[in-house]
């Protein structure tokens, strides 16, 4: 029989009937119309992904994506993830969080998920603030910053969305703003292609609550000396004349200038995203303004043994190794004894 | 020279082994469980231990037991008190001095009852030496010492030595009740595979305490309990989580589908999860969670996905996992809860039974969330239980509570083996494939249930979440009229459930003058309250409720026929409230217990009694 070859995918098929209920302005939109268009450019069949949320702005994505999705409570989406992909491993499971959903109430999921690296995508939609409760103050806002639950200023001390991962051996970490459709696509395509737990920080902008979060990072005039865009392989060269360089000085990172004071190309580190040894992708992940610039595109990348492989392979082994192979022959196991008439 | 004793035939007996929580008691009870239940004697067993893996040692709050109840009859309660009591140390014996009956044989292992041994255990002077035990047979074995003497060339360390008394003690019991020793030779040889000098020691202290007990005369004879005329079939010796897994496994094979359990570890439930994950060979998946939400949301995301998604706890679990359940339920997913009740509220009494948590499996979640609720009964009927609570979460697409309970979870008797072939298919309620325009919040017309489309199927994308949602399409709707008509058609969905269960059944006589009411795992003590009453002549029936959330439909014919009801329960009245809320018109009585103990059958007749001749 001949196999009729299906029209290839585009972001339209992607697009659900479901009218978009984010503010106009919000940095999700950019987010939304990236996946559609990278998800095409991938192999899956469109009835293999699943898109799984938990509670909050970008939890709402699963309803307006036209695929298999679940919106489920608040913190829990990595659970229910990682349920979907060990029932069946075939899936293409995406997990959608913000910085309130993953880091203060699903904290714990977030990191027993890294831990395990379960293959799954995790985009954390980082805004630094609570949007659909409407401003109190999240894990990654700044200290100090006002909110409407502290007004006099927050006291506590942020977490570092890349920093956890790594600190739970993640296998997979990517920085991108969400004014960058075009690296969007290209990590979306690296994460679902890397096997194990895939987490994506998104810098996304809220334009309530908290406007202009990012733009000393991703503003049109910053942005070239506030971004340094790794890739693996290449120097880790920025800055408006490109002559900004990163290099390594004792245990310390450290910005030059190409050209001055004898530095030359030479000299800047390259970047190796699939090193195991986490150290140097520490030291990039948490670069910060304004001494650094801000590293974005995949920071680690490394090869790992997949919490769901893991299990397939027991489950595979003990099949083929077992001394029963119904209910009906366990039941009969082990010491019974028979009663007559 | 042995001189052969006369052997006694017994209907039936009572023994209680009790030492310090290290003294190995569980194992030395569940070896005569499983070496009687091989015999043919029916049974019924209750392990009682602290919740501290080695309280503090000698101390009656440390003491470890192990009741089991054999005889040629039917038996179905572990026994109020005991005719045998093997007492390692002091504080085994003041903790179980009103579990003994009058009279009974108390054997002590007397090597610890030194000074210091009776100060742990709060005794100024040995309580063997005044008239504490005045009456009873009271045998002093020095088991330390003889066990020691016993492995003296074994080349075993002093440790190891002392550890093995409690084969000895066995050993003194398997002489007293004719037991032969093979079954438990065999599962020494299992245990200690890669340690052979374990596996002799031990089966030579257990043949040295076998040896003894017939030397010393101390018993004027010994007994046998003949096998127990019960129906002809397979049987073999089941602990009530064991079942409950197991039913479980026989759901998954008759629905054909995978089987996931989400789980985090909590005492008493843990062994449910410990079983399944042995049968990775037949398909069984695993997932030791995080926590106790992540362990439901899993399991969630399994059922999403196809499988036949599980989650089991106990109560603090159950309130943690409530708003996940909650989800499960407007989502309407398949999904069962096990609850494997203990002592509450908080922590509460951890290793102890009480049964609750009804008013949480019923109510404890936020906004109008009914799920379908069953209990178990006996250890072995928790297949039953854990077979139907996954029939009706497939077959009705809901949630399913089970409740089972620390005495059923821990407790073991006979079971006559189910055939997979004659237990009923299980349907799942899924799409065709062939279905135009899915609609997944569509309803069955019988049932009122949905039928899932699982991720992976072409054509049938769609969404579902906790958001509330639009008749039919399930997108988000935050129309009034809309939710009030999704509120009504979630609960007659459960409601519905009764046309698909059978009717509730009355043992004895409905037109009775005192109806007992119990439900879940009360099942074994009142019933054999009920039936020696009523072999007195006393007009007393009982109906014992499986089914909680809904009730089968001729609940309140019963309720109807009786003169007087009495509801009992190991709580403050749960199940009572529930029934005055559903019939106001009918007079309950109540008999509550919160004891983290089961009834004896002694207090149970003593309330009835009083109630009949009010």
């Amino acid at each position: 029989m001949e196999e009729t070859v299906a029209p290839p995918l585009t972001h339209k098929d992607f697009t659900s009937d479901q009218d978009v209920r984010w503010c106009p302005g919000c940095g999700d939109y950019a987010i939304l119309s990236a996946m559609k268009k990278a998800l095409p450019q991938l192999e899956h069949k469109k009835e293999d992904y699943v898109f799984v949320g938990g509670i909050g702005c970008a939890a709402r994505f699963p309803y307006y994506m036209n695929t298999y999705g679940f919106h489920t409570i608040h913190g829990r989406a990595p659970a229910f993830a990682t349920g979907i992909k060990l029932a069946n491993p075939k899936l293409s499971v995406w997990e959608i969080t913000g910085d309130g959903d993953a880091l203060a109430i699903g904290g714990n999921h977030f990191i027993h998920a890294i831990r395990r690296n379960i293959d799954i995508n995790i985009l954390l939609f980082n805004n630094e603030i609570y949007g659909l409760t409407k401003g109190q103050f999240s894990p990654t806002s700044k200290k100090g910053i006002k909110t409407q639950s502290n007004p006099h200023g927050i006291t506590d001390k942020p977490f570092h969305p890349g920093k956890l991962t790594l600190g739970a051996n993640g296998t997979f970490f990517a920085r991108v703003s969400d004014t960058n459709p075009k690296m969007m696509q290209s990590i979306f395509l690296l994460a679902e292609q890397h096997r194990g737990t895939s987490m994506i920080e998104i810098l996304q902008n809220c334009v309530i609550f908290n406007d202009n979060c990012h733009s000393d990072v991703t503003g049109k005039d910053v942005k070239q000396d506030a971004q340094l865009h790794l890739e693996h392989g290449k120097p880790m060269i920025f800055g408006k004349e490109n002559n900004k360089g990163i290099i390594l000085n004792g245990l310390k990172l450290e910005v030059v200038t190409i050209g001055e004071n004898g530095t030359t190309e030479n000299d800047v580190l390259i970047h190796d995203a699939y090193t195991e040894d986490s150290t140097l992708h520490n030291m990039l992940t948490t670069m910060s303004l304004p001494e650094f610039p801000v590293a974005v595109g995949v920071i680690r990348q490394v090869k790992d043994m997949t919490y769901d492989d893991g299990v397939i392979a027991q489950l595979e082994y003990e099949k083929e190794n077992a001394k029963f192979h119904s209910v009906d022959e366990l039941l009969t196991s082990g010491d019974t004894w028979e009663v007559k008439e | 020279m042995s001189t052969k004793n006369a052997t006694v035939e017994l209907d039936k007996v009572v023994i209680k082994f009790a030492g310090d929580s290290g003294d190995g008691m569980q194992l030395t009870g569940t070896q005569f469980t499983n070496t009687s239940a091989l015999l043919g004697n029916d049974l019924a067993t209750f392990p009682d231990f602290p919740a501290e893996i080695r309280a503090p040692q000698g101390t009656v709050p440390g003491v470890s037991g192990f009741q089991v109840h054999i005889g040629n009859t039917e038996i179905n309660t572990p026994g109020d008190i005991a005719d045998v009591l093997v007492a390692m140390n002091p504080a085994a014996l003041k903790a179980n001095k009103n579990s003994i009956k009058k009279g009974g044989t108390i054997i002590v292992n007397i090597d610890s009852f030194e000074k210091r041994d009776l100060e742990k255990a709060g005794y100024e002077t040995s309580p063997l030496e005044d008239n504490s035990f005045e009456g009873f047979n009271i045998i002093e074995s020095p088991i330390t010492s003889l066990t020691r003497e016993s492995l003296k060339d074994s080349g075993l360390d002093g440790k190891s030595i002392v550890r093995s008394k409690n084969m000895f003690a066995l050993g003194i019991v398997y002489w007293l009740f004719n037991r032969p020793m093979e079954q438990t030779e065999n599962f020494l040889k299992k245990k200690f595979k890669s340690k052979p000098e374990i596996i002799n020691a031990n089966i030579k202290v257990l043949h040295d305490g076998y040896n003894y007990a017939e030397t010393i005369q101390a018993f004027s004879s010994s007994y046998t309990i003949l096998p127990a005329k019960v129906p002809p079939g397979t049987y073999r010796n089941i602990m009530g989580n064991q079942a409950t897994a197991w039913g479980f496994m026989a759901a998954a094979e008759k629905a054909n589908l995978q089987l996931f359990l989400g789980s985090y570890p909590i005492t008493p439930a843990s062994d449910i999860l410990h079983e399944l994950s042995k049968h990775k060979n037949l398909g069984v998946k695993t997932f030791q969670a995080e926590d106790e939400m992540a362990a439901i949301c899993s399991a969630m995301g399994a059922s999403f996905a196809g499988a036949l998604g599980i989650t089991t706890t106990s109560g603090p679990g159950l309130a943690l996992k409530g708003e996940a359940l909650g989800l499960a339920m407007i989502t309407e997913l398949p999904l069962v809860v096990v609850n494997v009740q203990r002592g509450g509220p908080s922590t509460g009494l951890p290793t102890k039974t009480e049964q609750s948590d009804l008013m949480q499996a019923l109510y404890g979640r936020n906004g109008e969330s009914p799920v379908i609720i069953v209990a178990a009964s006996t250890p072995a009927n928790c297949f039953d239980w854990a077979f139907e609570a996954s029939r009706l979460a497939l077959e009705h697409s809901t949630p399913v509570v089970l409740l089972t309970d620390g005495y059923l979870g821990n407790g073991a008797e006979p079971w006559k083996m189910t055939k997979l072939k004659d237990l009923p298919d299980i349907k799942p309620l899924r799409i065709d494939g062939t279905e135009k325009d899915y609609l997944p919040y569509a309803r069955e017309e019988d049932t009122g249930a949905r039928k899932l489309a699982i991720p992976g199927t072409k054509d049938f994308e769609h969404r579902i979440g906790g958001l509330e949602k639009e008749n039919l399409t399930g997108n988000v709707s935050y129309d009034p009229e809309n939710h009030e008509l999704m509120c009504r058609l979630r609960a007659e969905k459960v409601e519905k459930v009764a046309n698909f269960i059978p009717e509730q059944e009355i043992i004895g006589d409905a037109n009775t003058d005192l109806l007992v009411v119990g439900w879940g795992g009360t099942y074994g003590h009142l019933y054999s309250t009920v039936s020696k009453m009523t072999q007195e002549s006393k007009k007393i029936a009982l109906t014992q409720f499986n089914y909680i959330n809904p009730l089968p439909k001729n609940t309140i014919d019963i309720f109807r026929q009786a003169k007087k009801i009495v509801v009992c329960e190991l709580n403050r009245g749960q199940f009572v409230d529930y029934l005055r809320a559903q019939f106001p018109d009918i007079k309950f009585n109540q008999y509550n217990k919160t004891q983290g103990l089961p009834f004896t059958t002694i207090e149970l007749a003593q309330h009835f009694d009083n109630l009949l001749n009010k």
